[in-house]
This record gives structure tokens, sequence and C-alpha cells, in this order.
């Protein structure tokens, strides 16, 4: 894949997207390689971040290159009222790609008119988490197959980003996508869209256990507090969207469950030491994953 | 009788203009939409006729506004091509028609309509225009891919 910039998975075709999981396969395992010697890695946070901001920089480092850190948002220039395209502009001298990751829903696309370097978005808002989905794609390649797929997507949809780029991925493969979730959280009108754009076969539940006999992967997202007012009517809302170990005799043996991490409730840890879980390793995945996509870019 | 002869009628109907712009076959009812796209609620004294649903050949029923004293920018036909695709827009100099030319739908609109979604970019204190890319059935933002189908006057930038 050669793109000036990563903004969302939308951009991806079916061979950009085979070619990173391709590399990514080469990265898997310790190889010494150090071909970006000279690169620098600009991170970019204006949210907290662990997995996704620790995958960049091992990733870069593994390649022989380094990163420069904005640090939090509390002690950049943010704080003195610099806008975000100034800020990208500055830092644009100094780093050979800049990976952002921003609140607002757009600003990695809007970062990218004022650089030259590449710009990877690790997550604006509720909008697009691309990197992400490459990792996912991966796991999923390597658990079940990305043609033939029957995939259920359950949890917050409305506002979970990694979702949302999953689900256009996914359209370039042959896949059933379920979405299950509570009607408040459903898709947004924007991504169903584009999933009925590209002739996508959807279907959306509000329950989990019709669909789960036939899924060949179950990826799970958090319910976040923050999205209801009472707190009650979020815990009735997040128990009923998890899976426990009982509800598993309903499922395929060889059932892959994924989550982008951090899980709260919604995953039993009893699951963990199953053949099913899948989630520690889709972590694991973003390394060799962001090595590929990086060494791509720079 | 002809929709050209009709639309005279009713233009004769509610008296020309000298100087300004006759939009013509504006989609029956959205009259007083685009009355909003332009910025007139008639508090600032602009002379303004309005014809609603009148017959046409052409689209049936049709609307008819004439302001006097304002020639429409590109970026407001630009918007006025959402809610009346069939419109034309005549420009009045000294009671003639100087300039008639069809709206045509752009592929996109810059800096014309906000972003509803609050937690959009372009939305924050940033120096981007708003930009929505023109679909077949609305409009979105090319940063965070809202989708705007209906109520297009109510996301209007322009003063």
């Amino acid at each position: 894949m050669r793109h000036d910039h990563v903004l969302t998975a939308k951009q991806f075709s079916r061979g950009d997207i085979e070619a990173v999981l391709d590399r990514a396969a080469d990265f898997d395992g310790p190889t010494g390689d150090t071909r970006h010697t000279d690169s620098v890695l600009g991170l970019l946070f204006f949210e907290p971040s662990t997995r996704t901001k620790m995958s960049f920089e091992t990733a870069i480092k593994r390649l022989g290159g380094d990163t420069i850190d904005m640090g939090s948002v509390d002690s950049s220039s943010v704080t003195k009222g610099e806008s975000l395209a100034d800020t990208v502009r500055v830092i644009e001298g100094y780093a050979d790609a800049l990976v952002l990751r921003h609140p607002k829903q757009g600003a990695a696309k809007m970062a990218s008119e004022f650089v030259d370097v590449p710009v990877i978005n690790a997550g604006d808002g509720a909008g697009h988490h691309p990197t992400q989905t490459l990792l996912d794609l991966y796991t999923i390649r390597e658990n079940a197959a990305l043609d033939d797929l029957t995939i259920g997507i359950m949890g917050d949809l409305k506002y979970g980003r990694t979702v949302h780029s999953l689900a256009q991925a996914l359209t370039n493969f042959e896949t059933t996508q379920h979405f299950v979730s509570p009607e408040s959280l459903a898709l947004p009108p924007e991504v169903r869209y584009d999933l009925d754009e590209a002739g996508a076969s959807v279907e959306e539940h509000t329950d989990l256990e019709p669909v789960l006999p036939d899924l060949d992967v179950l990826y799970v997202t958090r319910i976040q507090r923050e999205r209801f007012p009472d707190e009650n009517e979020y815990r009735a809302v997040a128990s009923e969207y998890g899976i426990d170990r009982a509800m598993l005799d309903e499922a395929k043996a060889d059932l892959s469950i994924m989550h982008p991490l951090p899980r709260v409730d919604e995953i039993d840890p009893a699951i963990d030491d199953t053949p099913h879980a899948a989630y520690f390793e889709q972590a694991h995945n973003g390394v060799p994953v962001r090595m590929a996509l990086l060494d791509s870019l720079l | 009788m002809t929709d050209t002869n009709s639309a005279a009628d009713h233009q004769l109907r509610v008296g020309k203009i000298r100087n300004g712009t006759v939009i013509d076959h504006v989609t029956g009812g959205q009259a007083l939409t685009v009355l909003a796209i332009l910025g007139i609620d008639g508090s600032s004294g602009e002379e303004i006729s309005v014809g609603m649903n009148v017959p046409s050949d052409r689209i049936g029923r049709k609307d008819i506004v004439k302001v006097e004293g304002r020639e429409l920018s590109q970026e407001e036909v630009d918007v006025l091509s959402l809610i009346a695709p069939d419109a034309t827009i005549n420009i009045v100099r000294e009671y003639d028609v100087a300039e008639k030319h069809r709206v045509e739908r752009p592929s996109a609109v810059v800096g014309v309509l906000s972003c509803p979604n609050a937690n959009c970019i372009t939305t924050e204190n940033e120096p981007v225009d708003s930009r929505f890319a023109v679909l077949g059935d609305g409009v979105r933002c090319t940063y965070c891919g809202t989708l705007i189908r209906e109520e297009f006057a109510d996301h209007i930038e322009v003063e």
C-alpha cells in the first residue's frame, strides 16, 4: 500500500489490506530489522491511549526509528489555545510521519490538509480508527478467514470508531455482518450509508442470542458509561451486551471472540483461557501490523 | 399555455422588478426556505415578491421568488440547488433579464453549511471552511461524514 495519509478504512482496497497483512506476517516475530533508522514518528495524542500509542512506539523502534511525543494535552501548547492546524504544521518540521489521536471527528482529515508528511489517524472521536482495523483483520485472518465469514459486532456501535472502520473494511470481503446493540447505540446513518453503498450483507439486531450460533467471529466493544445520563440505565444495558462462558454452549466450537480493549464487564474473564479468546492476541498484533504500515509509508 | 408564458404571467401578477433576482421554478412550497437561505426575513425592509404553488408545465407546481436590489452569489446558488434543483435564476437589470441560468448541483458546497455534528473538527476554531459533498439525496460532511438530507436551511452559514 502506498498512501500519503491513512485517514479512514474506507480508503482501503482489498489489495491494500492484503499487502499490509502479508507484510505484517513477515514482521510477526523477532526481525532485527533496522531499515528505518533515520525515521522519526511524531506522536500527537490529544486523548489518553495505552495500546495504540505504545504499539506505534514499539513498531517504529523495532524498525530502527524513534519517536517524538507532544506529551499530554495539559503539558502542551494546546493549553495556550494553539489550533490543531498549527500544531501539526510545527511537528511536521520534526517528524517523518504523524500519528494523531484526537477527540474531534475529522481531525486527521483536516490535519492531512496542512502537512506534507503522512498523517495516520489513530482515532478521531467517534469517527474512525483504521489502524485498529488492520490489526483486527490480521487477527481475523489468523483465526478464521476474511471471506465466507459471518461476523457479529456487538456493543456501542454508534460511538465505536473501531466498529465503523472494521465494518467499512469488511465490505472488501465476502462477509455477512450482524450488528447487535441497543437501539440507542445502533450504527450511525453515515456508516450504514457506506455499507449500503458498498452492497454489504448487513443485519441489525437488539439481541445476540438468535445469531450467536451462526458466528465465526464475535467482535465485542465496550458500552461507555458516559453515554448514559442514568447509572442504572447504563448497568442494565451493559450487562445485556456481554458474553459469558455459559453462552458459548450455543456457539460454534471455533468461534473467535475479539475486543479492541480495554474491556470492563462485557467479556467474562472465564473465557480468557478458552480457545475462543482472541483479544490479547489481537492486541499483540498491533505491533507487526503497525510495523508493516509504517514500513509502507516511510 | 407554455411554462414560459405562465411564468411571465405570474411575474406580471406580482409586478416587475427593476434590479435584482427572480428565482423561478422553485419546488412548490419551498419559497420560504429559499428566503431563509438568502437570509431574508423582511426585517431589513427588502422588497420581496413570492408566488407559491402556481401551475408549471415543467414541474407541476412551482414557487417564484423575486428579490429587488440583490443578485445571488454563486455560493447562494449552490445551496439553492439542494432544495430547488429545477430552479432558474434570472438576474434583472433595468427591468430586463440580463442573465438567465438554471442552477446546477455542484459536487461540493464549501463554507455554506455548518456541520450539525457538534463533535466535528469544523465546529472548532480551526482555519478550515466547512465542506460538504453533494450526494443524490443530500449532502455529507467531508470531514466527519455526517449526512444532511433535509432541513438544509437550518444549517446555512451564508449571510
